[in-house]
């Protein structure tokens, strides 16, 4: 039998202590949040620790946190979410760890303690622009050859930035600004907090 | 004798046994793979970016186009995710009719891709032999969705209607004949359910061919015994989930130890291989199809005896029935907020993961209350295979990479997203 989420949240706060910023049970779930600075340590432990044994790391993403709830995140807005599972110990979690630059937004590592870790490093590199030191080939992987930005950041458009195109004079593909407009059918809708109660708007 | 150094082969991206856009380069020595890389992307649309702007019920069509294979089962992992942080209750029968239909899409995958990997290592007839089956399914799916392959029919709290009372018949024209016609019409006189039952009691003869033809077949042995053998230890480093974990002798299925909907009602088993090999994985696939085949008879049986609703009540995540939004304000105020707005979610993360085909599929959903995810992120089964290619291709001849990338049953359109 998996133990509980709560039991499993007290034996990490037992395990990383001060390596840790925080931790969560939400939705049947536990998320931790631990120092960027120790996130190859942590790491480390989950892996190894008797009671913990986290051997499959199933999933590794950036998040840009600088609109959440339209306001966005004070203080490092890029973070890697890492998702764990314990093939023998039947349970799983979350990690999360902001980036504290902004700017050049980096963080340790994981490929020497998961192999697998290694395309979803490159992918968080792609997408969100989170620099993985120690990484053995940090290339761009799922867009272009030549790509300039990270997609998946908020500042990024839907659309893109550049356009394909082949031009019968040059007898060549060429790239060039795009030339459609961005078009929001549903605009996005944040409720105020005391929605729907009687006398309110 | 003359140097021979290592050359660099570019295999793909429109080569038929790279399955879609892969585009791989091989540096081999002699005919020996030294290192594989994969260039992948090629398919990329960005689900995760449309998805922040589209809102949540907009985004369940995006589900069937990412593996394309098996479609269902991807809208099941993200309505799971949405029901989750929404916190409702799915009706029994839904669940029901969610568990029968990801077990015929599993069905679907397999049969797709036990086709295509015989094709690619020289077994041309088992491609028309599945073909054969997959139509059948691909009319279930017709008949209840409208659609063959795109079905979007799983709705955050249930799913869009119930299984309907007849099945598409064929007709007379100047290529069949009434007697032709009769005959293709045999099975197709009851309701949907009937015929998925039909289905289920032919379809372990035709497990029974596809063995016949391959399972002991000596060139398939020879093909795919201790081909990109990988251990139970490594596959669990190399993010491994599904058949390909299974294969490599590690008991894990979802449907099992984390069981979701009513898979801890149903009766079934998990095969395990042994050697980790490409043949292990073929068998562990291949009794699949009989552990889905049972999974699906005991839903049509429960499905049969149960009716009720299929998706929630709650008319703030459904909209209400045509009749009562016609005829009463409220419905009509809760049918046009949830189709011009959408629905709102509480703020806050969730992961959802499912027992997929491939693997594990996994939606992790970020929401800030707002009528549009924050953030998703899709974990799909195939990138974390894909990457193990060039780990599992080292030391093996060029011939054996489309015998490795046909056990892993690779789709592009999970892998680019």
């Amino acid at each position: 039998m998996p133990i509980t989420p709560e039991v499993l949240l007290s034996r990490l706060q037992d395990v990383l202590g001060d390596k840790l910023v925080g931790g969560t049970v939400a939705l049947g779930e536990v998320s931790i949040e631990v120092r960027p600075e120790s996130w190859h340590d942590a790491a480390r432990q989950l892996r190894d620790e008797p009671g913990l044994r986290f051997d499959e790391m199933i999933d590794l993403c950036g998040v840009d946190y600088s609109t959440y709830a339209g306001v966005g995140r004070q203080g490092g807005h890029y973070a890697a979410v890492m998702h764990l599972l314990s093939v023998v110990r039947n349970h799983r979690l979350r990690v999360r760890a902001f980036c504290p630059d902004d700017d050049m937004p980096v963080i340790a590592s994981v490929v020497d303690l998961w192999s697998g870790a290694n395309w979803f490093e490159r992918e968080a590199f792609d997408m969100v622009g989170i620099v993985f030191e120690g990484h053995p080939d940090l290339r761009r992987i799922l867009t272009d050859y030549g790509f300039i930005g990270h997609p998946y950041r908020k500042d990024f458009p839907v659309h893109g930035q550049v356009e394909m195109r082949y031009d019968p004079e040059q007898k060549r593909v060429i790239y060039q600004p795009v030339s459609i407009d961005l078009r929001e059918v549903t605009p996005r809708i944040l409720r105020e907090e005391n929605f729907g109660d009687v006398g309110h708007g | 004798m003359a140097e021979i150094k290592n050359y660099t082969l570019n295999f793909g991206p429109q080569h038929p046994a790279a399955h879609g856009v892969l585009r791989l380069v091989l540096e081999l020595d002699g005919e020996v793979v030294e290192r594989a890389d994969p260039h992948i992307g090629l398919l990329h649309r960005g689900t995760e970016k449309l998805a922040e702007h589209r809102t949540f019920l907009q985004t369940v069509p995006y589900m069937d186009r990412l593996d394309y294979m098996s479609m269902m089962q991807n809208e099941h992992a993200y309505v799971m995710a949405v029901e989750k942080l929404l916190g409702v209750e799915v009706p029994v029968r839904g669940q029901y009719i969610r568990v029968m239909f990801d077990e015929i899409t599993r069905i679907l995958n397999h049969l797709l891709w036990l086709g295509t990997h015989g094709l690619d290592v020289g077994a041309m007839t088992m491609f028309l032999y599945t073909f054969r089956e997959r139509e059948d399914l691909m009319d279930v799916y017709e008949a209840v969705t409208g659609a063959r392959v795109h079905a979007a029919y799983y709705r955050p709290g249930g799913v869009y209607r119930d299984l309907p009372d007849s099945m598409p018949k064929y007709q007379v024209n100047k290529y069949k004949s009434a007697a032709e016609v009769k005959r293709l019409n045999a099975n197709r006189e009851g309701s949907v359910l009937d015929f998925i039952e039909d289905f289920t009691n032919r379809f372990p003869k035709c497990v029974d061919d596809y063995e016949t033809l391959l399972t002991e077949n000596r060139i398939w042995k020879q093909r795919t015994i201790s081909i990109g053998v990988v251990d139970a230890d490594r596959a669990k480093q190399l993010g491994f989930t599904g058949p390909m974990l299974r294969g490599s002798g590690v008991v894990w299925d979802l449907r099992r130890m984390q069981p979701y909907e009513v898979y801890d009602q149903l009766d079934f088993e998990i095969p395990v291989g042994k050697n980790g090999d490409c043949y292990d994985r073929y068998l562990v696939r291949m009794e699949e199809f009989r552990q889905s085949n049972r999974i699906i008879k005991q839903c049509v049986d429960w499905l049969r005896a149960n009716p009720g609703p299929v998706i929630t009540g709650d008319h703030k995540v459904a909209p209400p029935s045509r009749t009562a939004m016609k005829s009463n304000m409220e419905e009509l105020i809760h049918h046009f907020k949830l189709f011009t707005e959408g629905m709102h979610v509480p703020a806050g993360e969730a992961y959802a993961a499912i027992e997929h085909s491939k693997g594990e599929f996994g939606v992790y959903l970020i929401s800030d209350g707002a009528n549009k995810p924050y953030r998703m992120k899709l974990r799909a089964p195939g990138f974390a295979h894909l990457a193990a290619m060039d780990e599992m291709a080292h030391g093996h001849m060029i011939a054996d990479v489309v015998s490795i990338i046909g056990s892993m049953d690779i789709v592009f359109g999970d892998i680019d997203r």
